[in-house]
């Protein structure tokens, strides 16, 4: 059988006909959801990130309110739930999942990772995160506790995660450039190229 | 119930409304009947617990509340946290 003709396509095409008869939903502003979705990427975030190491006034717009500091980048968050950012310290290493089924700051870094729906991620996350983190390398310092930011809710979670050292007066594009989407949700923290 | 402040100890209703027929609900179970801390009260947004069936949805309150990881699990590391959202109808002062 081809995808077109399962039944989930099927109630999809029909659910989509129906909001465009009843004048709900037109089929312009489906596409219009769906180009923005799929424009969505990490480097949206990442340029985010960037800003905030480099410019302090941006960095406390972002801890405030996450939505109007993507925004500011011409991110758009017509739509989406409220975004809230979570910083990294010397002290606090932040890990972000959703026990409940997918929450994941879409607009700012795009689609999620394939595991990031996973039964195994989504369970070991809150009750081995150092477990978890270590499948990609990342050991925190003696001392830093972590945070597990389980999005539940009517909130969607994003790390800013800390400058790593050797990047001191590097412009806004060089530091984006090393931020990558596991850094933004806290399995891994950003490195300098070949480190 | 009345607002909370950050700081403000609770405990989550150590309720399972899903042996009780169809629901749509938001906290976790490993949470149920487990006491946090207030961290941030987020503002009120429509119960989802009616939004998902269509119902007219209440506003409710909905808290940052953070939990001692460890004790939760009876495993992991001191002064671990899971931070979690939880609507107000969730939470009884502690």
């Amino acid at each position: 059988m081809s995808v077109l003709e399962t039944d989930g396509e099927k109630l999809l095409i029909a659910l989509r006909e129906l909001l465009a008869a009843k004048g709900l939903v037109s089929n312009a502003e489906i596409a219009e959801r769906i180009a923005l979705t799929d424009a969505a990427n990490p480097g949206q975030g990442a340029g985010m990130v960037a800003k905030a190491w480099t410019d302090p006034a941006y960095r406390a717009l972002m801890l405030q309110d996450g939505t109007k500091a993507a925004e500011e980048l011409g991110i758009p968050m017509r739509g989406a739930p409220p975004l809230g950012v979570l910083e990294n310290t010397g002290d606090v290493h932040h890990l972000v999942v959703c026990t409940l089924c997918s929450c994941y700051p879409r607009a700012v870094l795009g689609y999620p990772p394939f595991w990031f729906k996973s039964a195994a991620y989504r369970a070991r996350a809150v009750r081995d995160p150092r477990g978890t983190i270590a499948e990609w390398g990342t050991v925190l310092p003696e001392g830093v506790k972590i945070h597990v930011v389980d999005s539940t809710a009517d909130y969607r979670w994003m790390v800013l995660p800390r400058r790593p050292a050797g990047t001191e007066g590097w412009d806004e594009t060089r530091l984006a450039a090393i931020v990558r989407e596991g850094d933004m949700i806290g399995v891994t923290v950003p490195a300098l190229p070949g480190a | 119930m009345a607002d909370l402040a950050p700081g403000a100890r609770v405990r989550v209703n150590d309720d399972w409304p899903e042996t009780r027929g169809p629901v749509h609900v938001r906290t976790p179970h490993y949470l149920r009947g487990q006491p946090g801390t207030v961290v941030r009260r987020f503002g009120e947004f429509p119960n989802p617990e009616d939004l998902a069936f269509g119902r007219p949805a209440a506003r409710r309150v909905l808290y940052h509340v953070a939990f001692d990881q460890p004790s939760v699990w009876q495993e992991g590391s001191a002064g671990d946290q899971l931070l979690v959202e939880i609507y107000e109808h969730w939470l009884e002062p502690a």
